[in-house]
């Protein structure tokens, strides 16, 4: 049953969540977290710059880094892990990454509907006051009906 | 240019990161490239699904894509730096190959407005979809415009 289940905890399920798939093709790394909030760490890799030889990160990536931290933001916020589709999501980008620099993406919970939730984050590289990146995004829960 | 040229131009300009996630050149459509992502390990998000980020991340490049190839057309060199995207994701994208075309609804002198469609077996039913606003810097001017 899941409720039976500990409570959602980032930084054991990013042992396991971060190693597969996309997520672990780009090799997130779990940095942080807070009661409704999740940093994670996209560490930099030249096969990942967005124009060839000019070592910044591509804006891809950082999309699939705030996709995820925006997930499991809301996991940690509900305090349970229950599928989830974005709806939507918006990035607005400040200016690019340091060349060679690793990029770390917040993103916090900050509503949370019967079947929606609102997140908003930022993306830096080193500095959450000069952001990379922000972000804002909707997800609604899938699956539930069937249960 | 010829379809052919404009192919193997868009090829060329793919960035690391498409080419290392999978993405290629499948066509070219009405002078826009028609970029296709096949499914694998490394873009899987759910179990059989796309990740939503290998999602965007082709929707994006599609949307460079298109708007290299209508600078190319007005032969227009400018460095492209985004501005934003807002990505909308309609159904899941299942294992299969995932396609996208964007295309130019504005063209200004420092700004583009692009709308980009992915779609996998059925054409009529897109998976996702996405808005992009690019900045375009002229070669000599480089500061944020």
């Amino acid at each position: 049953m899941a409720s039976d289940l500990p409570p959602f905890d980032p930084a054991t399920a990013a042992i396991l969540m971060l190693k597969h798939g996309h997520s672990g093709w780009l090799g997130m790394e779990y940095v942080a977290h807070g009661t409704d909030w999740v940093e994670l760490a996209l560490p930099w890799r030249e096969d990942l710059v967005g124009e060839t030889g000019s070592g910044i990160l591509a804006t891809g990536p950082i999309v699939s880094l705030m996709d995820m931290a925006s997930g499991m933001a809301i996991w940690t916020t509900t305090r349970k892990f229950r599928a989830v589709a974005t709806l939507d999501l918006r990035v607005d980008y400040m200016r690019p990454a340091r060349k060679g620099a690793a990029v770390n993406g917040r993103s916090e919970c900050y509503r949370l509907t019967r079947s929606a939730a609102f997140v908003r984050g930022l993306a830096h590289d080193g500095d959450p006051d000069d952001p990379v990146a922000h972000v804002a995004g909707v997800f609604m829960s899938i699956g539930e009906r069937a249960r | 240019m010829s379809d052919a040229d404009l192919l193997a131009a868009c090829e060329r300009d793919l960035p690391a990161y498409a080419r290392s996630l999978g993405i290629a050149i499948d066509s070219i459509e009405e002078g826009s490239p028609v970029l296709v992502l096949p499914f694998g390990k490394i873009v899987e998000g759910r179990p059989t699904v796309f990740h939503g980020g290998a999602t965007s991340g082709l929707l994006e490049n599609a949307g460079y894509g298109a708007l290299r190839a209508e600078l190319a057309r007005e032969e227009r060199q400018q460095r492209l730096k985004p501005i934003n995207v807002t990505v909308q994701f309609l159904s899941a994208a299942k294992s299969r190959p995932t396609y996208a075309r964007g295309r130019v609804l504005r063209l200004g002198r420092r700004n583009a407005n692009i709308e980009v469609e992915a779609w996998q077996s059925d054409r009529a039913r897109p998976v996702a979809t996405a808005v992009m606003n690019v900045l375009m810097a002229s070669p000599e001017e480089d500061g944020a415009g």
